[in-house]
């Protein structure tokens, strides 16, 4: 028996980072082609117009020369976002916690979370405009905080309950009480679905305080300044904020994805390999 | 109910929703310290529905169970029992250390006990080295030995089996029969052990309690005499095959023909 029973050897770092530069040179070649196209091929062989897409050597001069602004604009934004997706995330999983604690209840609400998670929220943005006022912070963190909830509401209801009976029965017969069960094995259950719903809402939540921005709101916040450039036929301007609603968009989405492998690192899909 | 006593079932029947599917009917069993029980049976018998009874999983229609002198339920929040699935039923997020230890974290044992006595159950199940490993880095074989480690891991008086082995492939089966008679003298447990092999229940058990199906009933008890300890030499011995004759006789005399191909197959 103990010669079946080897260690399974780690691969060396070395192996793995190899491994990932592989992956990682058809997306970097796609990726530089992208911007020549956009540099050359589009304006100059496929002459495209300005006010379509501007050249992409003169986003990026306009990208640094406002860059102050920019920022400014994209942080404010990003602000309205963040609280709206904490705020969203938060109250989702603890309605998840009391729907998976009191079934009949979740039996009782889960259609309508269902209902509400395919109809498209962010047409309420005007209402909540209304609501909180147009230059308030809270009518686009509301907006946001709506589109989080119901993806993670669903998410985190489905793990919560999607644990084995056998593992309910293990905890059973440790003379387990429910607090016990939700702490050691519902919740750790629901985690990978959790975060899959964490980086939906991410994304959600950038979409929401932008276009929440479209209804109106402060000249402070990005989406305001996309609209307004626009008008002003500031192509170069608009394609700059919007460069900087999809870095933040990214880096928020990209935050999610490492804390998910940080606190999933046991889970199988992250497996090390065998070998 | 004999001192000696850690299971007595009595008058115990099973009756599944309003339409009254009987899934035991009137089965009684004394199981004595120390001893090694098997329940086989055809599938349907309600052989799984029996164990989950004694561990207060599920609650009988009528009868009663008493473990340890008490009723199954208060045995049940005294934590006197370990359980294995067929499935290992393992927390992914757990390493095989972790998962070994979760007993005695509901136990309350402090961690330099809980420790020391994880390392004893990861030597006695031979998983040396692999204490930091992930459920799913292991073989099949292994995570059922990291299942028996933590059913063994607080020294209940009595471990309840539900086909331990069943998805395994026979060459891992018998070499872990042999492992779990050893942890069991070891730790001289009383063991329960639900299984349909009919070769594995003899090998296994001091007694064997053939059922049959629907509804589900006890009807015989076959004492094995053969030797302690037992090695892989009892699976040649002229009294193996006896008794496999004789229990795979009360099957059939149980009308488990029909049901009963798989285990007869073995």
């Amino acid at each position: 028996m103990s010669a079946i029973a080897q260690p399974i050897p780690r691969a060396t770092l070395a192996d793995r980072v190899g491994r990932r530069a592989q992956d990682w040179v058809p997306a970097v070649v796609v990726f530089l082609l992208g911007l020549a196209a956009w540099q050359w091929l589009l304006p100059d062989v496929l002459h495209v117009k300005r006010f379509l897409l501007p050249r992409f050597s003169d986003v990026m001069t306009t990208f640094w020369d406002r860059r102050v602004t920019l920022w400014g604009a994209g942080w404010f934004t990003f602000k309205e976002a963040l609280g709206g997706f904490v705020l969203g995330c938060t109250l989702a999983f603890l309605l998840a916690l009391v729907l998976a604690r009191w079934r009949p209840l979740g039996r009782a609400l889960l259609p309508y979370a269902i209902a509400a998670n395919a109809i498209p929220i962010i047409a309420f943005a005007p209402i909540t405009n209304a609501w909180f006022g147009i230059l308030s912070p809270w009518s686009k963190i509301v907006i946001a905080a709506v589109l989080c909830f119901f993806p993670v509401l669903v998410n985190s209801l489905r793990g919560l309950t999607s644990v084995p009976p056998e593992s309910i029965e293990l905890m059973r017969s440790y003379a387990a009480n429910e607090t016990a069960v939700f702490r050691r094995v519902r919740i750790p259950t629901s985690l990978p679905f959790l975060f899959t719903a964490l980086k939906v809402a991410s994304v959600l939540a950038m979409i929401g305080a932008v276009v929440g921005d479209y209804f109106g709101g402060s000249t402070k916040a990005l989406g305001i300044q996309i609209q307004s450039s626009v008008t002003l036929s500031q192509y170069e301007y608009a394609w700059s904020a919007i460069l900087v609603a999809s870095i933040l968009g990214i880096a928020f989405y990209g935050t999610i994805t490492v804390a998910e492998r940080l606190v999933l690192g046991w889970h199988p899909s992250y497996r090390r390999s065998k070998e | 109910m004999n001192a000696q006593s850690v299971v007595s079932i009595a008058g115990v029947s099973k009756v599944f929703g309003r339409g009254g599917v009987t899934a035991l009917h009137d089965i009684d069993l004394e199981i004595g310290s120390g001893e090694f029980v098997s329940l086989i049976g055809p599938s349907g018998c309600g052989k799984s529905t029996l164990l989950r009874i004694v561990g207060d999983i599920i609650e009988p229609t009528s009868g009663k169970v008493v473990v340890n002198g008490k009723p199954a339920r208060q045995a049940r929040l005294d934590r006197d029992y370990g359980i294995v699935f067929q499935s290992p039923v393992l927390y992914d997020w757990r390493t095989v250390a972790k998962n070994i230890a979760l007993p005695l974290e509901m136990l309350g044992w402090e961690r330099g006990r809980r420790t020391r006595r994880v390392q004893e159950m990861v030597e006695l199940v031979d998983l040396t080295g692999f204490e930091t490993h992930h459920p799913w880095q292991l073989s099949g074989g292994m995570q059922q030995r990291v299942s028996i480690a933590r059913a063994f891991s607080f020294s209940p008086a009595l471990l309840l089996m539900d086909e331990p082995f069943g998805a395994l492939d026979e060459m891992t089966r018998e070499r872990l029969n042999m492992e779990l008679l050893r942890v069991w003298l070891e730790m001289q447990s009383t063991v329960v052990f639900v299984t349909h092999s009919i070769s594995e229940a003899v090998f296994l058990s001091t007694r064997v309690a053939v059922m049959s199906a629907r509804p589900g009933r006890i009807t015989a008890v076959v004492p094995v005499d053969l030797p302690q300890p037992r090695t892989a030499e009892t699976r040649e011995e002229p009294r193996f095959f006896e008794l496999v004759t004789e229990v795979r006789e009360q099957l059939h005399a149980a009308g488990a023909d029909a049901v009963l191909e798989e285990a007869v197959l073995e």
